[in-house]
């Protein structure tokens, strides 16, 4: 709904569709300057990190994972890294193999639903992805296959595709025979060429002429593309250990959202996930994605967020990829976990969600009881600048009508894929008027 | 969205979100194979997580996922009933409250006071329950998360005007299905199996863990002779309690036996 005269508008989109969970946007616009921008979150909060105090540290990746059912592995992992921090276990290098495995299913899964259900058809003016697929029927079934891969790998390591079960504190609970896994192989390269694919297709699109000026943050390790373990480091060129990086982040509880803001020491919003990712580990990439990215112009820094649904297409070829290789390559971990026996202290584990970093920090007793727990997702991260890119946007683009600025504001949003059910589990949502 | 005119006869399907986590919404994107066929047999009239467009009701089948938390969505799933031919509920959330139901164990006031700096801004409920608490309720699928498979019966039936064949046995016949051996019997692992209803095939004892409750009681659950018997295997009354309270924490039947354990006093 936009209403107003050309030069003293308002835009409120109530309910932003193609995005996880519920969020309103409210932009005000006096004389030509964006006066105020709001992305408000409205989910209602369910408490997790109250919730987990009195629970065992072993019951925490079973019970996070159900705060996001499009990246519950996500959860399963961060939790897994803290509760292994705060007891000094270090998982051996083939229990860490599978849960790399895993989690480029998730990345699969949840980027492929992404690119083709939810933030393509903005580039190709359709509603949704039926609409789209009325237009270009393989393109969708592409992505629905590629997805489809993503979820065989979930079932085949974590038992299911929401919410797997196999996963525990030190590892697994059965590690996957060899032939299942092999079984992946063909699955997967015909992803990978589908993901070559949408590179090519998503480089095509016409992309709003927008540069954005982030702050970006992403895990970093020199071996990798990070994804389940990794520095926390900064475009600026700082570099934390995840302790020192969850000391440093302040979250504010405003009126106007059930998540948390979060800022560097307080002050500065800085920007996760895919476009952070890849400023900060394009080095890292194998040839394959390294070489579609060359070939999609990106260059060592991707800064128009528009473009960001190029970049999740260099990461699904990289998880495609990579899934492969760990295929190829996979020795079942034995014993399938570690043992880990609780010991009274504080942890932190971080690891990259598909829409950016999340990192938990969980008190626990000598019995392994929780006693304060911490879960800062990458949405509330993100929120601050998602609301920045706004005004840019919105500035950039006051000659278009109300219909095609509230749509562009909308594609804004869902450029940087938020997850608003994460991020009400922690955050809230109030709404206030000024 | 599908294209609308006045001769489109397709039933009409929409998909709400209450206090819940998307996955069960995300089951109905996950039927990859069928998706596209399912656009073409019904009207995704209603979908947010899919679809920027939205029409207006009345809707034939209305999906509802999630609990009732705040006041706002207590007015809300009124007028949900109100548009929905059919309401079916799916999920922990929607069908027991789901983990956000663990609030409903504790003292007033504590929960937002832990997790927010100024729990006054809030507007929230002491409560999370399940949507048959607050409308009537045409049917309840069952799952944290739902089964794909019995998401597209269950479409299927309510389109075809049948009843859906989704089972409400225990889960250990599908866990007898596939042979595994026993993990309570033969190593004494707290499993909830044999009170909690089928329809994750018996997932968890296949890599050798105990059931966890994802899909609720199952039909005349018989939890106070399971629970005694994970006593005789030596699981304090705190363990059991704590095993009964996870995403179906609220659903009556496992609700009662957390109770009774917590009051049994050897923790």
């Amino acid at each position: 709904m936009t209403h107003g005269s050309k030069s003293d508008r308002t835009i409120g989109i109530e309910g932003i569709s193609r995005v996880e969970g519920e969020g309103s946007l409210r932009v005000v616009i006096h004389d030509d300057i964006v006066t105020d921008v709001a992305l408000e979150i409205f989910e209602p909060p369910r408490y997790f990190e109250a919730l987990l105090v009195g629970r065992h540290f072993s019951e925490a990746p079973d019970i996070t994972a159900r705060i996001c059912g499009i990246c519950p592995v996500a959860y399963q992992m961060s939790a897994c890294a803290a509760m292994e921090d705060v007891c000094g276990v270090t998982v051996s290098e083939r229990v860490r193999a599978l849960r790399r495995l895993l989690y480029c299913g998730e990345w699969i899964q949840s980027h492929a639903l992404h690119v083709y259900l939810l933030h393509a058809p903005d580039f190709l003016s359709c509603a949704d992805a039926i609409e789209l697929a009325q237009r270009d029927r393989r393109a969708v079934e592409r992505g629905l296959e590629i997805k489809r891969t993503g979820n065989l790998i979930m079932e085949t390591v974590g038992g299911r595709a929401v919410h797997p079960v196999n996963v525990r504190v030190g590892g697994f609970y059965r590690a996957p025979d060899r032939g299942a896994i092999a079984a992946l192989a063909e699955p997967l390269r015909r992803a990978r060429d589908g993901a070559l694919a949408t590179v090519s297709w998503v480089h095509g699109f016409e992309f709003p002429d927008v540069v954005g000026e982030y702050r970006f943050v992403a895990l970093h390790e020199p071996e990798r593309y990070a994804i389940e373990a990794g520095r926390p480091s900064s475009s600026e060129g700082l570099d934390y250990t995840v302790a020192q990086f969850a000391d440093l982040v302040v979250e504010e509880h405003v009126a106007r959202s059930t998540a948390l803001h979060a800022r560097l020491g307080g002050a500065d919003h800085y920007l996760t996930g895919p476009l952070a990712r890849y400023a900060m580990n394009n080095a890292q990439l194998a040839p394959l994605a390294a070489e579609a990215a060359r070939a999609a112009g990106l260059g060592d820094v991707c800064s128009n967020p528009f473009k960001s649904i190029v970049v999740r297409a260099v990461e699904l070829v990289a998880a495609c990829d990579e899934a492969l290789a760990l295929v190829e390559a996979y020795e079942p971990p034995e014993p399938s976990a570690d043992l880990v026996e609780p010991r009274a202290g504080i942890g932190t584990g971080a690891t990259e969600a598909p829409r950016g970093l999340l990192f938990h920090q969980y008190e626990i007793d000598d019995a392994g009881i929780i006693r304060s727990a911490r879960i800062v997702p990458p949405t509330s991260q993100n929120q601050l600048t998602i609301e920045d890119d706004l005004r840019r946007v919105v500035q950039g683009g006051l000659d278009l009508s109300d219909h095609d600025l509230q749509w562009r504001c909308e594609q804004s949003v869902r450029n940087h894929d938020p997850c608003i059910s994460c991020a009400a589990h922690f955050l809230d949502v109030s709404v206030v008027r000024t | 969205m599908s294209e609308i005119s006045a001769t489109d006869a397709r039933p009409t399907l929409a998909v709400w979100k209450f206090a819940s986590c998307d996955g069960c919404q995300l089951s109905l994107l996950d039927c990859e194979d069928e998706l596209l066929a399912l656009a073409g047999a019904v009207r995704i009239a209603h979908f947010t997580e899919m679809s920027r467009t939205s029409t207006d009701g009345p809707y034939d089948i209305s999906l509802v996922e999630g609990s009732i938390t705040t006041p706002d969505d207590a007015e809300r799933i009124q007028q949900v009933r109100r548009d929905s031919r059919h309401l079916v509920t799916i999920g922990a959330c929607a069908t027991a409250g789901g983990i956000q139901g663990l609030r409903n164990f504790a003292a007033e006031g504590a929960y937002a006071g832990t997790v927010y700096a100024h729990p006054e801004y809030l507007k929230t409920l002491e409560t999370s329950t399940p949507i048959s608490d607050h409308v009537a309720v045409d049917y309840e699928l069952h799952g944290c998360p739902i089964d794909r498979r019995q998401l597209l019966e269950v479409l299927l039936a309510f389109l075809a005007g049948r009843r859906p064949a989704v089972a409400g046995h225990s889960v250990c016949q599908e866990c007898k299905g596939r042979s595994n051996v026993c993990v309570m019997v033969a190593n004494a692992t707290p499993c909830l199996g044999p009170v909690t209803r089928a329809g994750c095939g018996g997932l968890c004892p296949s890599v050798g863990r105990g059931c966890f409750g994802c899909f609720g009681p199952s039909q005349s659950a018989n939890t106070i002779s399971l629970a005694d018997q994970l006593s005789r295997n030596g699981a304090t009354g705190e363990l059991v309690s704590r095993l009964f309270r996870t995403f179906n924490a609220n659903a009556p039947v496992f609700r009662a036996e957390s109770e009774r354990q917590s009051a049994r006093g050897d923790a």
